[in-house]
């Protein structure tokens, strides 16, 4: 006999257990996918989740990887916490990498220090400018920010596609939908020699830091919490909400901006058409993955990370396509929100008592 | 002067086959949303739908049965929504994100072996009453079955919903879950009811596209058409009606931005297919100005968990 019960308040320990149970169950999953596709589901699954990240070299990739997840991640936790559905950050990252790679077009052959933060501030300020078109939709037209922050990604990604197709295509690429190669200066450092893994890692850490700081010390970090608990407490303590729904987005912008920027002055070094693999929305399960708290978020980003590794080992190995990974993603997600429940209900399995039979 | 009029009533058709999918999944999602469940896995329902429906299209080389699995198979994935939403009270949003991510990743899985392969020819009625009829014959012949019940379908959910009893508790159910399950109606069956139907409608949809619009598969072949349907519903202020309109205005967007870039006016290819995209933001815009307006015609539970206290 099986028994539900209601929780009367969330026990901490299994608020952040809970997605460890996710991640088994996710894997069960899988392994049952990989073995209706006809694979030896033990062995599909350690090229999946164990060879990527076997070497120096995979860890590293790993950390690329995680970089961009991470600091959109912690972006999105500031509108998620406060009840905005910032869903478009794809389009917000693509926009930053637009605005920073056209002012490292612009400084095209310049060195000098100071080429890389201007490019890194255009992209930051590119995403926010970006995010706010949904935010000030929403708070003056009450407009829905979901839908809105969805179309305006396919606005930046044709808008990146016209850029590189046209006016900022390589002079001498062959008509290749591509921009030049930008400067040195103009380029992220690398942390190794041989490995691709960038300075982007410090902007990510420091942003975790910074939003820690903001979320849990803060006046503004509590506005931002009440408000997504109870928004009639939040008009009633009279906060701002107009102004702190712009804020937030503005925030989560430029986060994703500043992957943006980090993704094309980092591992890629130029302008093309795929400048993402869809960070954007794989950040969205980062966010939830993480519990919305910057340190839950950096072991979701790695998690997650891993899965684009896998998704492109089990490629080479198995022949899957790469959206392998976004089946992984998508189940991680459902089992997530799914072992959510066991916050407020408790389970309890009950032998038949005599007066039930 | 025959000739031009023939042209414009090609056009029509044209705008009224493109709108097809975006009609078939907004009545849908409608039906969801009137319930008070928010499903933005529209998108991933209708890639599951377009994939199961050429799969089979090849397997079994039937189109009747391909029709009727890619209903199935956009209602079984959108029973995992159901299961998550209703019985494990997940939050409507995030689940409806997870089940796009899943649903495209799931496709692009199942379609690895049917890349490249060419369609079959989907049967079309009173081929020839559309050529023999100058302007009217594109407009009214010579569609598949689905492009007429598609047309046929907002009256019909409009009828369903404002005459009909289970309209009625389906209504009830949205606006007020709470009075509704006093009322003795099983609020959650009903809610996992409109999912399902939705789930349904979504696959077939998904199957136009990959059946008939564009015979073949293409990884990611809905692109945005799901979302664009989402906000159809909004739109069309949950007014089946309305839905009709709204798809063929952006049908009207498709084509004509097609056919732009076909005469080669010098306009960059990329601005104009962000039209659909930028048109659906004004259209958003414009509609949900008056709050009044919008707040009169949503579901009052839209997107909220129902749990019932045992």
């Amino acid at each position: 006999m099986i028994k539900i019960e209601k929780r009367n308040d969330v026990s901490p320990s299994i608020y952040f257990l809970t997605p460890i149970l996710a991640i088994f169950l996710t894997l069960f999953g899988g392994g049952i996918i990989f073995f209706v596709l006809g694979f030896n589901p033990l062995e599909a699954l350690k090229f999946f989740f164990i060879t990527p990240i076997s070497d120096l070299y995979g860890f590293s990739e790993l950390l690329v990887k995680a970089t961009p997840l991470c600091l959109i991640a912690i972006g999105l936790s500031f509108c998620f916490k406060s009840n905005n559905w910032n869903i478009g950050a794809e389009g917000q990252l693509i926009f930053g990498g637009i605005v920073g790679g056209g002012v490292a077009l612009l400084f095209y052959g310049h060195d000098g220090f100071y080429v890389l933060p201007i490019i890194i501030l255009a992209g930051a300020i590119g995403g926010m400018i970006f995010a706010m078109i949904p935010a000030v939709l929403k708070t003056y037209f009450n407009t829905n920010e979901i839908l809105v922050s969805l179309m305006l990604v396919y606005v930046a990604k044709l808008l990146l596609d016209y850029l590189v197709v046209g006016p900022w295509s390589n002079p001498e690429g062959f008509n290749f939908p591509e921009t030049r190669q930008f400067s040195e200066s103009a380029r992220m450092p690398t942390l190794f020699d041989g490995l691709r893994i960038h300075a982007g890692i410090f902007i990510t850490l420091i942003t975790v830091f910074l939003s820690w700081l903001i979320l849990y010390k803060t006046y503004l970090g509590f506005q931002i919490k009440v408000s997504g608990l109870s928004l009639k407490t939040a008009k009633y303590a009279g906060y701002k909400g107009k102004t702190m729904i712009i804020i937030v987005f503005m925030i989560s912008g430029a986060c994703a901006g500043l992957a943006g920027v980090g993704e094309i002055t980092g591992p890629i070094g130029q302008l093309h058409r795929n400048i993402s693999p869809d960070y954007g929305f794989t950040a969205i399960i980062v966010a939830f993955l993480g519990r919305l708290n910057p340190v839950g978020i950096i072991f979701a980003s790695l998690i997650v990370a891993l899965t684009y590794l896998g998704a492109e080992t089990a490629q080479i190995f198995l022949q899957v396509p790469k959206y392998t990974g976004q089946v992984f993603q998508g189940m991680i997600l459902f089992f997530l929100l799914g072992s959510d429940y066991l916050l407020f209900f408790k389970i309890k399995f009950l032998g038949l008592k005599k007066n039930e039979l | 002067m025959s000739f031009d009029l023939n042209f414009i009533g090609i056009l029509i058709g044209a705008i009224m086959a493109s709108s097809v999918p975006l009609i078939l999944a907004a009545s849908g999602e409608l039906i969801t949303e009137r319930s008070g469940v928010l499903n933005l896995g529209v998108e991933g329902m209708m890639i599951i739908g377009a994939i199961s429906g050429f799969a089979l299209m090849v397997i079994s080389d039937n189109l009747f049965l391909a029709v009727i699995g890619s209903m199935t198979s956009g209602l079984i994935i959108s029973i995992i929504f159901g299961v998550l939403t209703q019985s494990l009270l997940t939050n409507h949003v995030a689940t409806g994100l997870a089940l796009t991510i899943f649903g495209i990743g799931m496709s692009a899985m199942i379609g690895k072996n049917f890349v490249g392969i060419p369609g079959k020819e989907f049967p079309l009625l009173f081929v020839n009453l559309k050529e023999n009829i100058p302007f009217l014959g594109p407009i009214l012949f010579g569609h598949s079955v689905i492009l007429y019940f598609a047309f046929l379908l907002p009256f019909l959910t409009n009828y369903f919903l404002k005459k009909t009893k289970i309209g009625l508790i389906i209504r009830a159910v949205g606006d007020s879950p709470t009075s509704a399950s006093n009322q003795g109606i099983n609020v959650i069956l009903v809610r996992y009811s409109c999912i399902l139907y939705g789930g349904a409608m979504c696959g077939l949809a998904g199957a136009y596209l990959s059946l008939i619009y564009t015979p073949q598969w293409i990884e990611n072949m809905t692109g945005g058409r799901g979302w664009i349907a989402l906000a159809l519903v909004v739109f069309a202020t949950w007014s089946p009606i309305k839905v009709l309109i709204g798809a063929l205005i952006f049908g009207g967007i498709t084509i004509s931005q097609l056919h732009m870039q076909a005469v080669g006016l010098r306009i960059p290819v990329q601005l104009l297919s962000a039209l659909p995209y930028i048109m659906t933001i004004i259209v958003l815009v414009v509609i949900s100005r008056d709050s009044r307006k919008i707040k009169l015609n949503t579901p009052t539970s839209l997107g909220q968990i129902f749990y019932k206290e045992k």
